[in-house]
């Protein structure tokens, strides 16, 4: 087991109202899967992934990681959580625009304990030839694989995607799947992928369906279709 | 309740001003500090010229001043002959010393003659409390205001003063003011000291009595005939004066008073000129980037606008209005700050300048000029921003701009050992050079508005030393009324409490060289002087030279003449000889513009060998009071100056004015410093607030986000100081240039204090800006970060 939440609930209170982003939600990671999480917009998925990943607090409930109930930490502890264990990918890359592909890694690499080279991090993703240049100098698709290459570096144990192809054509957004696979493949990070995508589903080893802010379905791929198999 | 009808556009105005209180609150104070700069300065300018112009003209002040030996009445007549004369005045002008009981020294005065029954036809009092001169009465005098105050005098009250060596008890009847001791500084000192300097007027025939001038004259009062030559009328008095002593008459702008209120003026208009210039380019900056920022951010609303129908101008608008609004409170905050600082200043302006009245007077011009400027100041930095932003078609503004394209910097060699957040702050730098090297000069401006401005300490305190501990070593200087016998010295020596002393003289005459003229007395000091020194070029006491002149570096500029020139020297006094003298030696002097010769060497050329003018004394400490007694009962001695009593008044003058000038100094630099930093902070915070916290989510904690942020401030800040620094020299020199004056000049000193001391207001002021974006910092939203695209 990666990870383990339980009995998790997330409240917003706007004003009189109150409302659930989850209710009542158990999860569970197992260690090197590719999990997608797969729902509507507004379906409670990015708040289970920002709990998950030590971004956001539950209203009640624990998630445990190692041992270690993350919903008792406090913001520092909370930051070397993120910085050690977890990689992210955002829908909009999130790249610093005034380092070059290769120093976007090593801004992360420069901090982690055990990481791999830059280099090593962009040949995964299939950009070695284009370490030196900047974010704007690159497609859509070059920026988020980048963006993986920058997450995957410090061999995370749990690697968050939240839409990692939303701004994506579906032609780049399966370049930018592959790398997710192959790092699942062969780094073994556990890899969590939110999706309003149903297609993307089908790369998954789990696919959790969440709704009105619950866990509504899980289910099992008996055979994973690789991203290149895919389209939408 | 009356309701206010705001539409949406302004109720977003209102919303949005709130929203960046704090930076626009910034922005109006370096306004409102440039507004009150020029509202004070010009303000009082105006007030000053246009009270000191009524004054003259009300009360009939002399253009013309020709002090002279002695002459009889009935040249009263040649003199009302020479052309381009409208009105003569003579009168009785002397020295007297006075014993107050309130003193241990002796006080110094001068005392005027004054018509009885009549109104002079110039140079008129003011009689501000008590009666005028009563006919008959010979020991009733007028006093003027400033010495009545400092010793509490009212009319009624007696004084003790030794006129013409005769102690006399004069009553007080009036306390008046004069247009001719506005500023009223005793000859030879550095600054007024209303304590132990008093000018008296008395009765005619009473002064002639006292100094056997029955139906004579010394002093003439000259007022010209409008669009007369004023060098002509000088040159007319002159060879009509010159058979009876005449010293050589001079103008307005020569006269002491008239000079130092002049000055005074020019600082103001220096003032008025240069600060609040700095203040507005710096407001003009801050307005651009912050407003430039804000309109990027508002590109979709700004796009939402056009596509609801709204024009182009209704958009530019909107947005002009928020600069206004901002610029209108600084205005507002300035006017108010403005009139406060006037009305202080015209509050120090009374004790220096004594007028029968001064108002700090609010012209409607002077605030026209400064709201108008302003605006059209704060409209010039805004305006292209604005009118680029409002000029995108809706379809453009909807899109988000792209990316901000960056590139290796000219530094990237550099660079390679650097971290990447290091390299960030390079890079971001380096993305936007005018705006770091905007900030970094904002800094470095307000650094050196307080070098500028606090050098002034160091520079009193280096003209202190310099003229009273390495060249006028002396504790007094006694002047005789007359050149005075050998004896005289020996007679000084034996007084009370004199351990050293050394006879000078002082010989009056016109140098001139290839047609510059200069009226100046030839000081004669003794060989080996050990009081009374001049000084080198490098501040090192030398001895006379034992023959030739020695010329005071100003007084040579003046004349244009330098060492290996002769100087025509036209003694006006005594034998009146004309001396051909070569300039041996040029010497460094920070007070007057005096000339040297040896003392011996003097007395040979004018015939009167060991003669003496006065003497230069060096006292024991435990003795002075004695010695002042001494004095007081020696009735040859015209005057004494103190060198204790004329320090000690000096630094009291200069620290109750330190003290409030230090404060202002220290508030302008820190608006400015708040100023630039604080919207630097914000304006860098905001366009990275996704990077940054994308960087908080991806493990990075609050010190190293910080480090980004701020780190970048601190290279500025570190930029700023040198420049600062170096920007506070010039503009320090640019006053000692603006402040070069025959009477004295400022030393360009600036001490590691003045500089330690403004390096750490901007820090600190940085520091606070610093922290208070750090508390922006903490309120990042990681979440946000995942979700939204720039």
């Amino acid at each position: 087991m990666s990870l383990s939440a339980r009995g998790l609930s997330k409240l917003y209170r706007s004003g009189e109202l109150e409302v659930a982003a989850l209710s009542d939600v158990d999860f569970d990671l197992f260690q090197g899967e590719l999990v997608v999480l797969l729902g509507p917009s507004g379906s409670g998925k990015s708040t289970l992934l920002n709990i998950l990943g030590g971004l956001d607090r539950p209203t009640s409930g624990s998630v445990t990681f190692q041992d270690q109930d993350l919903t008792l930490l406090d913001d520092k502890a909370l930051t070397l959580y993120r910085r050690d264990h977890v990689g992210f990918v955002f829908q909009f890359y999130n790249l610093v625009a005034s380092l070059t592909a290769r120093e976007n890694v090593e801004l992360v690499t420069e901090i982690a304990t055990h990481p791999m080279s830059a280099d090593e991090a962009l040949a995964l993703v299939g950009l070695e030839s284009r370490a030196d240049h900047f974010p704007a100098e690159l497609s859509g698709g070059e920026q988020q694989r980048v963006a993986i290459a920058r997450a995957i570096a410090k061999r995370p144990n749990i690697l968050m995607c939240d839409e990692p192809t939303g701004a994506l054509d579906s032609k780049t957004g399966i370049l930018v799947l592959e790398a997710l696979a192959k790092s699942n493949r062969e780094l073994g990070a556990t890899t969590v992928v939110i999706t309003h995508n149903a297609v993307i589903a089908d790369m998954a080893d789990r696919v959790v369906l969440i709704g009105d802010g619950r866990v509504q379905e899980v289910r099992k791929n008996a055979t994973k279709k690789q991203p290149g198999e895919l389209s939408w | 309740m009356v309701a206010l009808h705001l539409s949406p556009l302004d109720k977003k105005v209102v919303r949005d001003l709130r929203a960046m209180w704090a930076q626009a609150l910034a922005i109006a104070m370096v306004i409102a500090a440039g507004v009150a700069m020029f509202v004070m300065s010009e303000g009082m300018l105006k007030s000053l010229f246009e009270t000191r112009a009524a004054y003259y003209e009300r009360y009939g002040f002399a253009d013309v001043f020709a002090p002279l030996k002695r002459a009889p009445n009935a040249l009263v007549a040649r003199l009302q002959d020479v052309p381009g004369v409208s009105t003569i005045e003579t009168r009785i002008k002397e020295r007297v010393r006075l014993d107050m009981p309130d003193l241990d020294e002796p006080a110094q005065g001068e005392i005027l003659s004054y018509p009885v029954g009549a109104e002079p036809r110039l140079n008129r009092l003011y009689l501000s409390s008590g009666r005028w001169l009563a006919p008959g009465n010979n020991d009733e005098v007028l006093l003027s205001e400033a010495f009545a105050e400092a010793h509490t005098l009212t009319p009624g009250d007696n004084i003790t003063a030794i006129i013409n060596g005769r102690k006399r008890l004069l009553s007080i009847v009036g306390v008046v003011l004069s247009a001719e001791y506005i500023y009223a500084i005793q000859p030879g000192a550095m600054m007024p000291d209303n304590k132990r300097f008093g000018v008296f007027w008395m009765a005619r025939p009473a002064l002639e009595a006292a100094f056997n001038m029955k139906g004579a004259f010394n002093d003439v009062l000259v007022a010209i005939t409008p669009g007369a030559n004023l060098e002509d009328v000088k040159d007319g008095v002159d060879l009509v004066l010159e058979t009876y002593g005449g010293v050589g008459a001079y103008e307005r702008a020569h006269q002491v008073s008239h000079w130092y209120v002049s000055g005074e003026m020019n600082q103001l208009r220096n003032m008025a000129q240069i600060v609040p210039p700095i203040f507005l380019a710096i407001a003009a900056f801050l307005l651009n980037v912050v407003i430039t920022r804000w309109v990027e951010m508002e590109r979709e609303k700004i796009g939402l606008f056009k596509a609801f129908g709204y024009s182009t101008w209704a958009v530019t608008g909107h947005y002009l209005k928020v600069v206004m609004v901002i610029t209108l409170v600084g205005i507002a905050l300035g006017f108010g700050g403005g009139v406060w600082l006037g009305r202080g200043m015209a509050g120090i302006y009374q004790e220096f300048f004594r007028f029968p009245f001064l108002y700090f007077q609010f012209s409607t011009s002077v605030f026209a000029i400064a709201g108008g400027a302003s605006l059209i100041v704060a409209l010039a930095g805004t305006w292209r921003a604005v009118r680029r932003a409002a000029l995108l078609s809706p379809a453009q503004a909807m899109v988000p701009p792209p990316p901000t394209r960056y590139q290796r910097s000219l530094f990237e060699g550099g660079l390679t050992h650097l971290e990447q957040p290091a390299r960030m702050i390079v890079r971001h730098m380096v993305r936007w050079p005018m705006r770091s090297a905007l900030t970094v000069l904002g800094s470095a401006v307000a650094v050196a508005v307080l070098i500028g401005s606090m050098f002034f300490m160091d520079a009193m305190e280096k003209l202190i030393d310099v003229t009273f501990n390495q060249a006028e070593r002396q504790d007094a200087t006694l002047s005789f009324m007359e050149a005075q016998e050998p004896r005289a010295l020996e007679n000084v020596k034996a007084m009370a409490g004199v351990m050293q002393a050394e006879p000078f003289r002082a010989v009056a005459a016109e140098l001139s060289f290839r047609g510059a003229n200069r009226r100046e007395s030839l000081i004669g000091l003794v060989q080996d002087a050990r009081l009374n020194r001049i000084l080198n070029q490098n501040y090192e006491p030398v001895s006379v030279p034992k023959s030739g002149l020695v010329l005071s570096q100003k007084l040579s500029e003046l004349l244009g003449a330098g060492v290996g020139d002769v100087v025509i020297a036209q003694v006006t006094q005594g034998r009146r000889p004309t001396l051909e003298l070569p300039v041996v030696q040029v010497s460094k002097t920070l007070m007057g513009s005096p000339a040297f010769m040896d003392y011996a060497y003097l007395g040979n050329v004018m015939q009167e060998p060991g003669r003496l003018d006065g003497v230069y004394v060096k006292l024991d400490d435990n003795q002075q009071k004695n010695f002042y007694k001494a004095v007081k009962n020696t009735p040859g001695i015209a005057a004494v100056s103190i060198k204790r009593t004329t320090l000690k008044s000096f630094r009291e003058t200069m620290a109750e004015n330190v003290l409030v000038m230090t404060f202002f100094n220290v508030m302008f630099a820190v608006v400015i410093a708040v100023g630039v930093v604080y919207n630097a902070a914000r304006i860098s915070l905001s366009e990275r607030s996704r990077e940054l916290a994308s960087l908080r989510v991806l493990g990075f904690t609050m010190g190293e986000v910080s480090f980004i942020l701020l780190g970048e401030l601190a290279l500025l800040s570190v930029l700023a100081i040198p420049l600062g620094c170096g920007l506070g020299y010039g503009l320090a020199w640019v006053w000692t240039l603006s402040l070069d004056t025959d009477l004295y000049r400022i030393p360009l000193e600036v001490t590691k204090q003045t500089l330690g001391f403004s390096v750490l207001v901007v820090v600190l002021a940085t520091l606070g800006s610093g922290l208070a974006s750090f508390r922006q910092i903490g309120k990042l939203d990681m979440v946000q970060a995942l979700k939204t695209r720039e």
